[in-house]
């Protein structure tokens, strides 16, 4: 009786399909399953509404202004043009030998390889398509060490480096290897003694930064680079913030391996290069091993789309670097300008002279950080104080710069690119100064300073 | 019952959305709704005898709280309390709520509040526990410094520069 009453009520189901697609699908396949499924909350419709956008418990009439470029950039239109045919209609492998899909491909990996290293002026030979920056910097500290390991022993790196140096540099201290942190001076730039004096013999890599990614400020790229040729110690530099942005040349650097990104100068994300000088050669142990692509530093099938996409970004960037430049130096003096007009107590942290113009790291004395951070919702900004981190340590560039701790909690880092215009930054200006004069009404060191109270002479009760 | 059951195996009962919310909250609306309209910012005279004041944390851990409290002399009530913060936006919540809480009640009652009563209140995520103790320890100071301006009645407070020791 149980089997019939099934019987009909399956043959009720297949009949009325039309009329309950549901329930007849209930019966099928996963790929039905994903239809009938109701969009999660995880999709974009559920926080953005005509009313504006809920997100995190937040309320915001509309998306923020985009001022954190170093963080990551806006794909340019014209890069996205270059990149949309190898999805779509020449999508092969490059490694492919045998067919035309294969052979237009690797033309146009080829292609991209020139146009990223006619940026830095090398050659395309010595080039290699990695995932990103942290793997080439992954290759050059790991890779180059793990080769020389049994002649060269130490590394050189500064305090301010990328996380992704510092922690293979860490890596390698456990694997036994010694490694040199180099402190910088208040401006964030080494000390060219400090850093003759620290190479030793058996000093197998001296890696500094050639634009610090937190406060914007330009290390002496040709000075290190003149005492590493020297003393003939290979110089690796994390130039990811640097590409398409400053004036950038191998040789008159002298650097022997040099990281580049490609989400940093208005291309895709997940593509990234890797220069290798070849005179005199630098050898690595490759960190991904496999078919032997890239010349067998790094395996696996090049990207195409992704480093069609990066060589674009990167010729675009060779014509527009200078424009760029002026435009966004008006645009951050326009922004230091119109904050230091209203407000006082705001330091520009790093050197004023030596440093990107795009990155202005700010630290407003007597106001949080993050407490700013969460009225400046329709800003995209971001700060190096310590709630933003998982800690309660404020950033470690900012420590490694000598600023107290008090102004390093307060730190906002903004960032102006290509696509900033006059508007976002005197939006950005207004939003700001009427944020942090409502923090200072409510902060009791505003108010001991006000009084006269010398606050470094209280003594605080620690917990 | 079997043909329920029936029903129920073919999958043609309607199924209830049970899935559950899967973003995570960084900022209770409560912590958002303190931070942009904070309740009692201000300040009393410190030299007042009838105010007591607790001035706790410090600007290297990123957290500094005072918290003021006028005290009715006859019965031992909190009848005004007010803060400032230097801190985040949790932190500025905490002590927001803990002027809230402590107006009205007598001094010992508000020696029980505790910081876990404050963290619940604004669903603080656990790496932001920190400011609701900040808030209770800053009661507390506030509380042992007025009482310590009655016992030495007469005299000037105690030395507020110093800050007080939860």
């Amino acid at each position: 009786m149980a089997t019939r009453l099934l019987a009909s009520k399956l043959r009720e189901i297949y009949s009325s399909s039309r009329g309950c697609p549901t329930r007849f699908r209930a019966l099928s396949t996963a790929a039905a399953a994903v239809a009938r499924a109701e969009p999660s909350p995880l999709q974009q419709e559920q926080y953005e509404d005509t009313e504006g956008i809920n997100m995190k418990g937040v309320k915001i009439s509309g998306r923020p202004l985009y001022l954190d470029v170093q963080a990551t950039t806006p794909i340019d239109p014209k890069v996205l043009d270059a990149m949309l045919p190898f999805y779509l209609s020449r999508y092969g492998n490059p490694h492919s030998r045998t067919h035309l899909y294969g052979w237009e491909s690797d033309l146009a990996v080829e292609k991209a390889r020139a146009q990223v290293a006619a940026l830095i002026n090398a050659s395309p030979k010595e080039i290699v398509f990695t995932s990103g920056a942290t793997e080439s910097n992954n290759i050059s500290v790991k890779g180059i060490m793990h080769f020389y390991k049994d002649k060269k022993r130490h590394v050189i790196t500064t305090q301010t480096e990328h996380k992704c140096v510092l922690d293979s540099c860490r890596h390698l201290q456990q694997e036994g290897f010694d490694v040199t942190y180099l402190p910088v001076g208040s401006d964030g730039i080494i000390d060219l003694d400090r850093l003759r004096s620290a190479i030793r013999p058996d000093t197998g890599l001296v890696s500094v930064m050639t634009v610090n990614n937190e406060i914007g400020v330009i290390q002496p790229m040709e000075e290190i680079g003149q005492i590493c040729k020297e003393r003939n110690v290979p110089f690796h530099t994390d130039a990811a913030q640097a590409l398409g942005k400053i004036p950038l040349d191998v040789e008159r650097m002298n650097v022997s391996l040099m990281s580049l990104s490609g989400h940093k100068i208005y291309g895709p994300k997940g593509v990234g290069a890797l220069y290798m000088r070849r005179r005199p050669r630098i050898r690595v142990e490759p960190q991904m091993n496999g078919g032997g692509q890239e010349r067998g530093i790094r395996s696996g099938t090049v990207p195409t789309p992704l480093v069609v996409g990066m060589g674009a970004a990167c010729e675009v960037a060779m014509k527009e670097m200078e424009y760029d430049d002026k435009r966004i130096s008006a645009l951050q003096r326009r922004l230091l300008d119109g904050i230091n007009a209203k407000l006082d107590g705001v330091v520009v942290n790093g050197s004023s002279e030596r440093r990107y113009a795009g990155n202005l790291n700010l630290s407003f004395a007597y106001v949080e950080g993050e407490s700013l951070l969460m009225g400046l919702k329709e800003v995209a900004v971001s700060s190096g104080s310590a709630c933003t981190s998982a800690s309660l340590e404020p950033s470690y560039v900012l420590r490694a710069l000598g600023v107290e701790e008090d102004m390093a909690h307060t730190s906002i880092r903004y960032g102006i690119g290509r696509f900033t215009t006059e508007a976002e930054i005197d939006r950005a200006v207004e939003l700001t100064v009427r944020q942090v004069e409502k923090l200072r009404e409510m902060s009791p060191l505003y108010e001991m300073v006000k009084e006269g109270i010398d606050i470094k002479s209280i003594q605080w009760a620690q917990h | 019952m079997i043909r329920a059951g029936c029903r129920k195996f073919l999958g043609l009962v309607p199924q209830k959305n049970n899935q559950a919310p899967v973003l995570v909250r960084l900022y209770h609306e409560r912590v958002v709704d303190h931070y942009n309209n904070p309740r009692n910012v201000g300040s009393f005279d410190k030299n007042d005898p009838t105010v007591g004041t607790g001035l706790v944390g410090a600007p290297a851990c990123g957290d500094v709280m005072k918290l003021q409290i006028k005290v009715d002399e006859q019965t031992g009530k909190i009848v005004d309390a007010c803060f400032k913060t230097f801190g985040c936006g949790s932190a500025i919540a905490s002590s927001s709520v803990a002027t809230e809480w402590v107006k009205g009640k007598q001094m010992e009652e508000v020696l029980t509040i505790k910081n876990t009563q404050i963290a619940k209140h604004l669903s603080l995520p656990p790496v932001k526990l920190h400011c609701s103790m900040l808030a209770e320890d800053a009661i507390k100071a506030a509380i042992k410094d007025y009482e310590a301006k009655r016992g030495q009645s007469g005299e000037n407070g105690a030395p507020i520069e110093k800050a007080a020791d939860a």
